[in-house]
């Protein structure tokens, strides 16, 4: 069974949402849409205050390279344009919208067929991409049509499609797989078919085995798609970590995946690209898993990006009364929430709430010199150094150290036998060494 | 033998003299001549190397004192005009006279006034809790009282209280060196005039968001309003980003600001109580006793 060699920890599963089919959440009365919600430049509001929207509609246009389009994941009218506390705790612009009705904006095909034929070609494929704003569903938006544009000089030679999902108790890329497969495989060959490669492989861990199953019948009509199972360990759903183990490629410092030929998109991507390229549909819903040891009802939803998280946790059957802290993301990478209204955005794979005692971090104890994290590091740095540069804010040296590989992951805290919070300390030191590396491209 | 034992002399002898003589020429060309004022001037500073003045240490400030001999540029904030007076003298230079200054903590969001919305539970740091999140009451430009300036404090000044969980920075103690204004990541604290008798008068509040948002999360948070703006009768306060700002360099501690904001954010510290002036409005507010700056 192939895997990534470097480090790696490995977490409970706790998959409790597993077998619970995708349902779609009823519409919320409010959405509140913020128009960044892909790496790069914040988009530029379209639309004004007062105007009626259509669900579909661009409300938000990416105007540099590296940024994308928004569009109304509702019909309704505009309250209001003003600042939100999105999923990551920052405060972003956003566009408020109160629901009426349910319009469709003209030309989004919306029937349950499969489209099987693909008869764009590549410039189609990527403006259409571009249009309809489509990211990067595993969580870090990156715009889906900029990874198509492979530089000069480079050329790419594999398609990986990232169905890993490694984050304990996140299933949405799973049940995606079990339920949209065709429509994800037809969508693979879509990206094929834009990047000019003729080989694709499915990263798949080997605890969805039904979703292996599933996809290899399908694939076995699509020449050139193949199914990887790969053995469980977290992180395997980290672009790098994925090459490695499919392919055994290392890709270099600081480089891009491109590097070694490869570029790797998410299964909830491939499906996105399916639906913006051969259906006309903007990316405005996605599916999101709520769950949690207590929650009564842990699902997988089918929501509009904008809705209140709140709404998402009701549907689940509440709050529960031991809940001790609500996450948006998986336990190991995914951000505590400070409020339960922040609206669900492109980004958002799951909503873990996490019982009381579950989620109280032990007291950081003394550094015992252990060495753990260096063998847990999947990107073969150290964890105890970096902390420690950075405590001490000396970012130069930490530079040097390779701190900007480090993909935080949070191998390094979990395998802590001090809890010492390593990766907070990780974070603080990659975030101030890239202002120091911007900030000497300046001079 | 012996005549072994007399050439390892003579020779090693010889290799002696030959680099004594080529070691007294390299000394000759490359000899450093240090002003020997450079080091009477380091004698006098107080050596703790704090970097207050602006430059790495009190070395390197006795060096570029001496150098540029220009008295009105430089300071010593620990040492306070005693030591610049003394070396003035040693210099043959005229001191300025500078007034003391002491670092003030622009926040009186405590546990009260800004309540607990979150539980921060991560690494204990202020630069970290910021490039978070807004904080534990939500406010994102109030203090998080995880005490980088206590830890950047060198002379002992600045703790946290454990009943606010703000700063309290101590009148005696510091020294205005400026390290804890580098060191909190929201720009909180800042370097404001001693005053006489220790008197000051601030907004103790460094919220730029609207009068609503603000209010949420903070009962005494500037909301911008500019009351204090037209009751000041010396323009030493300006409103911008929805903050008000007084001006130590035009404030006369007049006190009239204070009684009018609305949500009590301008602070005034050691001064006499106000007189209860029955029947006037706003007074009463004013006279709740001040314990942050």
């Amino acid at each position: 069974m192939k895997t990534f060699k470097l480090g790696g920890v490995h977490p409970e599963e706790n998959k409790i949402s597993a077998g619970k089919a995708i349902e779609v959440l009823p519409l919320p009365a409010k959405v509140c849409i913020p128009v960044s919600q892909s790496l790069g430049a914040p988009s530029k509001v379209v639309v004004e205050k007062g105007a009626m929207v259509k669900t579909g509609q661009i409300i938000a246009k990416g105007e540099s390279f590296i940024s994308s389009n928004v569009h109304s994941s509702v019909a309704g009218k505009v309250t209001k344009i003003d600042d939100v506390i999105d999923t990551s705790g920052y405060k972003r612009q956003a566009v408020f919208i109160d629901v009426e009705g349910d319009e469709w904006e003209e030309g989004i095909d919306r029937s349950p067929e499969i489209i099987y034929d693909i008869v764009s070609d590549r410039d189609t494929i990527i403006r259409k991409i571009n249009e309809m704003g489509v990211v990067g569903l595993g969580g870090a938006t990156f715009p889906s049509h900029v990874k198509l544009m492979v530089p000069d000089g480079k050329k790419a030679e594999y398609l990986l499609i990232n169905g890993v999902e490694c984050e304990p108790y996140l299933t949405s890329d799973h049940r995606l797989m079990l339920e949209r497969g065709e429509e994800m495989v037809i969508g693979v060959k879509i990206l094929m078919k834009a990047l000019g490669v003729g080989k694709a492989f499915i990263g798949i861990e080997k605890n969805k085995q039904d979703a292996i199953v599933h996809l290899n019948v399908i694939c076995s009509k699509h020449p050139g798609v193949e199914v990887v199972p790969l053995k469980v360990k977290y992180p395997q759903g980290g672009e790098k970590q994925l090459i490695k183990a499919v392919l055994n490629r290392e890709v270099p410092s600081g480089k891009l995946p491109i590097e070694v030929g490869c570029v790797v998109n998410n299964v909830g991507t491939a499906l996105a690209v399916y639906e913006a390229v051969q259906k006309n549909k903007p990316l405005i819903d996605r599916v999101v898993t709520v769950t949690g040891k207590s929650v009564a009802k842990p699902s997988n939803l089918l929501v509009r990006i904008g809705t209140p998280v709140s709404a998402l946790v009701e549907f689940a059957g509440g709050l529960p009364e031991d809940a001790g802290k609500v996450i948006s993301g998986g336990p190991m990478m995914g951000k505590a929430l400070t409020s339960m209204d922040v609206p669900v955005v492109k980004g958002t794979s799951g909503i873990l709430i996490m019982q009381g005692a579950e989620s109280k971090r032990a007291a950081a104890l003394n550094c015992i010199r252990c060495g753990r994290c260096i063998t847990a590091c999947p990107m073969g740095l150290e964890p105890v150094l970096l902390a420690q540069l950075s405590e001490n804010q000396l970012f130069e040296r930490a530079e040097k150290e390779r701190i900007m590989d480090c993909i935080e992951c949070g191998s390094c805290h979990f395998t802590c036998p001090a809890g010492r919070p390593l990766l907070d300390y990780l974070r603080l030191g990659k975030n101030k060494t890239g202002i120091l590396i911007r900030n000497r491209g300046k001079k | 033998m012996n005549e072994t034992v007399l050439f390892a002399v003579l020779s090693l002898s010889a290799i002696g003299v030959a680099s004594a003589v080529i070691l007294y020429f390299v000394a000759q060309k490359f000899k450093v001549i240090e002003d020997p004022r450079i080091d009477v001037v380091n004698e006098i500073l107080p050596g703790a190397n704090c970097g207050g003045c602006g430059l790495a240490g009190c070395r390197a400030f006795a060096e570029e004192l001496v150098k540029t001999g220009d008295l009105s540029k430089l300071n010593c904030p620990v040492g306070g005009s005693d030591t610049m007076k003394q070396i003035a003298s040693v210099l043959g230079l005229e001191a300025e006279e500078k007034e003391p200054m002491i670092a003030v903590v622009r926040c009186n969001g405590s546990r009260i006034n800004a309540p607990q919305k979150v539980i921060f539970d991560g690494a204990s740091s202020c630069a970290f809790a910021h490039a978070l999140s807004a904080g534990e009451s939500g406010c994102p430009n109030g203090c998080l009282g995880l005490g980088d300036c206590v830890v950047s404090c060198k002379f002992d000044a600045i703790y946290i209280s454990p009943e606010t969980g703000l700063p309290v920075v101590s009148d005696e103690k510091c020294v205005a060196c400026g390290a804890c204004v580098t060191a909190c990541p929201r720009k909180i604290i800042e370097l404001r005039k001693k005053g006489k008798k220790d008197r000051r008068i601030f907004v103790s509040c460094v919220n730029t968001e609207k009068g609503g948002p603000a209010k949420k999360n903070c009962s005494v948070a500037c909301i911008g309003c500019g009351k204090c703006v037209k009751e000041c009768p010396y323009e030493a306060i300006t409103l911008q980003n929805n903050l008000a700002y007084i001006d130590y360099e035009k404030c006369k501690l007049c006190r009239k600001c204070a009684p009018v904001c609305p949500t009590g954010a301008i602070l005034e510290t050691n001064f006499p109580l106000r007189k209860e002036k029955p029947g006037e409005p706003g007074t009463e507010k004013a006279a709740e006793p001040v314990v942050a700056g």
